[in-house]
C-alpha cells in the first residue's frame, strides 16, 4: 500500500510521503545524555516531507528526548547534553541564530494537554501574536481555522472566553493540536498525545493526523504500537536508547524485520 | 497505636487555630474597651480627620490626627513606590533567571534582610541616610518622608519579595515549556505567561508590604523627624500614626483622656492593617480556586 523509495506514494487520494526530495530532517549520530547518563546513542535516521513518522518503545527508550532535541528543547535544560548533528531543510538546527524561531516554527503535543492559563481564544491567538498578528479578524480567522482543523469549533464557539483550563481532558488535548496548529508549522512532533484522551477522541485526532499529513510532517510518539500501525508510513523502534530497528510501518508489523526483539515488542511481549 | 496520635495531633491543632483567633478578638476587645470612653466622650470626629492639631497635653487639649494619618500614609506610600518595583524585580530574577549558587546566595540574602531588627534600621536612618541626605540634597535635615520611606522599602522588601518569589515558582514549569515550544522568549513567557499566571500571588505580595510598612514603629519613629506637620516635599519630617502611640503612652494617665486617644489611633491603625491583610487573604484565597 506504501511505496518506499522511489516516487511519490498516494494513500487514499491523500499524496504520500515524498521519499523521492531530499528529507526534512536529517539526523546524524545524535546521542543524548542526561549528566553524563545516556539515554539515546548514535541514532541516525532520515525523515520525510509529508511523512508520519512514528516511533514506537517501551519506557525510557529515549522517545520523548528524541522529540525535544528536534525543536531544542535541551535548552531547558542544562543536564541535557546533546551531541550529532540535527538537519531540518538541509540546515543544521545549532546554526539557526536564535532558538525562539527555530521552536517557532515546529508544533509540539506534549503527553497531558498543557493548557496556558489563558482562555480558549488566546490559546490559539498565543502564537499568532508572537508572530506579530494584531488585527482582531485576521485573529479571529486564525482561530477559528486552527480549531476546525483539530476538531473542536462546534465544541468550543461559544465558549472561546472562557478559560482553556476548564475544558475536558480530550478538548484540551485538541485544543493544544489547534494551538500547534496556530504556528502553521512545518513540522508536527506528538508525543503520546493520547495517554489522557478516551478511544473515541483519540480515534477523531487521528482523523485529523491523516489529514494534515498532506500539508505538514508529523512525527508521532505512541506508546500504542497499534496507533503507530494505524498512522505511520514508517516507525522506527527504539529500545533503551538505541534505534534498533527503521522501516516501512507494514513491512515490521508485518514480521519482515531485522531484529527479533522488534517483532517481540509489537506481539507485546515485552515492555 | 496511630489514632491517638492522631487524635492528639488534631486537639493540638484545633487549639493552636483557636487561641490564633482569640488572641486577635482579644487584642481588638482591648484597645476598643481602652479607647471606648475617648471615642464617646471628647472625641469629635470632625476634628479628628480633618484638623492636624494634635495636642492632647494642652491646657485645652485638641485631637487632630490629620498630620498622624498623612504621615504615615505618606511614608508608606513612597517607601512602596520604590519598593514594589524592586521587590517584584528582585523576585523575578530569582524565580526566572537566577539559577545554583547566585540563587540560594540571593534567597539567603533576602532573608538575612528580613531579620534585621527595626531599631537597627531606624539607626541607619539616623546615623546613615540622614548625614547622607542632608550632603546630597543640601538640605538641613534628613530625617523625613525620604528617609523613612527609604528604611521603610528595604525593610517592606525581604517579605514581598519572598513571597512574590513563591508565587512566581508556583506557576507550572509546564506552561513555561508549552510557550516557549511555541517560541516565546524567555521575556515572552514571563510578561504573557508568568506575570498573568501569578498575578493574584503577586498583588498578595505587594499588599503584605504594604500592612509591613504601615505597621512599622520604631524605625519610622527614628527616621521619619517625628514632627507634626503636612508633609510638602519629601524632604520634610512627619510623625507616623504608630510612632506617636509609642512615644506618648508612657507618659498618659491610665484611663485618661490622652490614654484614650492613643488607643483610638489603635483602633485606626488596626482596622486599616485588619483590612489590608484581610483583602491580601481573599486575594490569596483566589489564586487557590484557579
Ligand atoms: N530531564 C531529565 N533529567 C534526567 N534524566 C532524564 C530526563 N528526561 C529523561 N531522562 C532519562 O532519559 C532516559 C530516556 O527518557 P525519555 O523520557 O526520553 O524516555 P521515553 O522513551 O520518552 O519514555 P516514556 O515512554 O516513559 O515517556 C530515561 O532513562 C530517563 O530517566
Ligand atoms: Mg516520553
Amino acid at each position: 500500500m506504501v511505496e518506499v523509495a522511489g516516487e511519490t506514494a498516494v494513500v487514499n487520494g491523500v499524496p504520500g510521503p515524498a521519499y523521492d526530495e531530499p528529507p526534512i530532517i536529517e539526523v546524524r549520530d545524535l546521542s543524548i545524555a542526561y549528566r553524563g547518563k545516556p539515554a539515546l546513542s548514535d541514532v541516525t535516521l532520515d525523515i520525510h516531507r509529508h511523512e508520519i513518522f512514528g516511533i514506537i518503545g517501551p519506557a525510557n527508550s529515549g522517545k520523548t528526548s528524541f522529540l525535544r532535541a528536534l525543536n531544542r528543547m535541551d535548552a531547558f535544560n542544562t543536564a541535557m547534553e546533546v551531541s550529532g548533528s540535527i538537519r531540518i531543510n538541509g540546515k543544521n538546527i545549532n546554526d539557526w541564530r536564535n532558538e525562539y524561531a527555530l521552536r517557532s516554527r515546529i508544533g509540539v503535543v506534549f503527553p497531558l494537554p498543557v493548557g496556558l492559563p489563558l482562555t480558549v481564544y488566546e490559546n490559539v491567538a498565543f502564537s499568532p501574536r508572537l508572530r506579530g498578528i494584531r488585527k482582531r479578524a485576521e485573529l479571529d480567522e486564525v482561530v477559528e481555522r486552527c480549531l476546525t482543523r483539530a476538531a473542536l469549533w462546534d465544541e468550543v464557539k461559544d465558549r472561546l472566553d472562557s478559560l482553556g483550563s476548564l475544558l475536558s481532558g480530550g478538548q484540551q488535548q485538541r485544543l493544544t493540536i489547534a494551538r500547534a496548529l496556530s504556528q502553521e508549522p512545518e513540522l508536527l512532533l506528538l508525543d503520546e498525545f493520547s495517554i489522557a484522551v478516551d478511544p473515541v477522541t483519540t480515534m477523531r485526532i487521528e482523523d485529523v493526523l491523516k489529514e494534515l499529513r498532506s500539508e505538514l510532517t508529523i512525527v508521532l510518539v505512541t506508546n500504542l504500537v497499534q496507533q503507530a500501525r494505524r498512522l505511520a508510513d514508517r516507525t522506527a523502534f527504539f529500545l533503551m536508547g538505541e534505534l534498533v530497528e527503521i522501516g516501512a510501518t507494514e513491512d515490521l508489523f508485518e514480521g519482515d524485520v531485522k531484529d527479533k526483539r522488534t517483532t517481540g515488542y509489537i506481539e507485546g511481549r515485552f515492555g | 497505636m496511630a489514632w491517638y496520635v492522631d487524635r492528639a495531633a488534631r486537639v493540638l491543632v484545633f487549639v493552636g487555630g483557636i487561641s490564633a483567633i482569640v488572641f486577635i478578638i482579644g487584642i481588638f476587645v482591648f484597645i476598643t474597651k481602652e479607647g471606648l470612653d475617648f471615642v464617646l466622650g471628647p472625641l469629635s470626629l470632625g476634628e479628628f480627620f480633618t484638623s492636624i492639631a494634635w495636642r492632647p497635653t494642652s491646657n485645652n487639649p485638641t485631637y487632630g490626627a490629620l498630620a498622624l494619618i498623612v504621615g504615615t500614609a505618606s511614608v508608606t506610600g513612597f517607601a512602596m513606590l520604590f519598593s514594589v518595583p524592586l521587590s517584584l524585580g528582585a523576585a523575578l530574577f530569582i524565580a526566572e533567571f537566577a539559577t545554583g549558587k547566585t540563587r540560594e546566595t540571593l534567597k539567603i540574602l533576602v532573608e538575612m534582610l528580613a531579620a534585621i531588627p527595626s531599631v537597627v534600621w531606624g539607626f541607619v536612618g539616623m546615623s546613615i541616610m540622614n548625614p547622607l541626605i542632608i550632603q546630597i540634597f543640601d538640605v538641613p535635615l534628613g530625617l523625613g518622608v525620604l528617609n523613612a520611606g527609604l528604611i521603610l522599602g528595604l525593610m517592606a522588601a525581604p517579605i514581598m519579595t519572598t513571597i512574590a518569589e513563591d508565587a512566581l515558582k508556583a506557576v507550572p514549569d509546564t506552561y513555561r515549556e508549552a510557550a516557549e515550544a511555541l517560541g516565546a522568549t524567555r521575556w515572552e513567557v514571563i510578561v504573557k505567561v508568568v506575570i498573568p499566571a501569578s498575578r493574584n500571588g503577586l498583588l498578595a505580595a505587594v499588599l503584605l508590604g504594604v500592612g509591613r510598612g504601615f505597621g512599622e514603629t520604631m524605625a519610622v519613629l527614628m527616621a521619619s523627624g517625628h514632627a507634626i506637620n503636612l508633609p510638602t516635599s519629601v524632604f520634610d519630617s512627619v510623625r507616623a500614626l504608630t510612632a506617636t502611640i509609642a512615644s506618648e503612652l508612657g507618659d498618659t494617665v491610665t484611663g485618661g483622656a490622652h490614654w484614650g486617644s492613643l488607643f483610638t489611633l489603635g483602633i485606626l491603625l488596626f482596622v486599616v492593617t485588619f483590612l489590608i491583610n484581610l483583602t491580601a487573604d481573599i486575594v490569596v484565597r483566589g489564586i487557590r480556586k484557579k
